[in-house]
């Protein structure tokens, strides 16, 4: 989460709320932000920390692992409309890489921004060409894109 | 009234998943409660609705996924404070 935290401000440039739910409860998390959190990030965690206590919520998003009474690592973007837009979801002793959430975010947003006009190729950053979704477009999209680029 | 602040107890209700229309009073024989931890999450559909007991800006509150609709979410569920990863 520290390195969720880290990139706070990455999120608020893209108006982006982030939320983070563990079972903990709300006194563990004001202790972590306490002890722990506010010495891995400049003034701590800067969003709301949600407790899950009894993994019910985790049990609806399919990310509660009964077993170890956890929810697991799962991320979800979840557009303005209330729609999940993206799902992650890892084993515990693999961390995330932020800086992919990111990317994704900011091409879901460019998508949007478009309404649907334009659509993100693999590997897609911000300032990258788009592709301008047309029936044209069929067969050629060789000539406006290439894999590793 | 006054405005005196609730002390704070151990226990914060929060209402967890919430269902998108309340048990509505059908002949269905599906308990809703049931159908709910039975509800699937996928991409192009609504993320379901949930109310939970938060730490947030020093203090304690209630949040609700919905308080956010018009707002892009970033919602990341983990093991537990304090793990190592």
């Amino acid at each position: 989460m520290s390195a969720v935290a880290g990139k706070a401000e990455e999120f608020k440039k893209l108006d982006v709320q982030v939320l983070s739910c563990s079972t903990d409860s709300r006194f563990v998390h004001k202790i972590w932000q306490e002890q722990e959190l506010s010495k891995m990030v400049d003034g701590g965690v800067p969003f709301p920390m949600l407790s899950d206590a009894g993994g019910k919520i985790g049990t609806v998003y399919g990310v509660y692992d009964e077993a170890g009474g956890v929810n697991v690592r799962g991320r979800f973007i979840i557009d303005p409309d209330g729609i999940i837009q993206a799902i992650e979801i890892l084993t515990p002793p693999v961390g995330r890489k932020v800086a992919e959430s990111i990317r994704q975010l900011q091409a879901f947003q460019h998508v949007r921004a478009t309404k649907g006009a334009e659509v993100c190729p693999a590997g897609w950053e911000p300032g990258k060409p788009t592709l301008k979704v047309h029936p044209d477009l069929a067969g050629r999209v060789w000539e406006i894109w290439k894999p590793d680029e | 009234m006054t405005d005196v602040k609730k002390p704070e107890g151990c226990v914060a209700a929060a209402a967890g998943p919430v269902s998108p229309k309340p048990a509505a009073a059908s002949s269905t024989s599906i308990d809703p409660a049931r159908e709910e931890t039975h509800m699937h999450v996928t991409v192009g559909k609504p993320a379901p609705d949930f109310e939970a007991a938060a730490f947030y800006q020093g203090g304690f509150k209630n949040i609700r996924l919905s308080d956010y609709l018009g707002k892009w979410v970033f919602l990341c569920f983990y093991p537990g404070d304090f793990t190592f990863v």
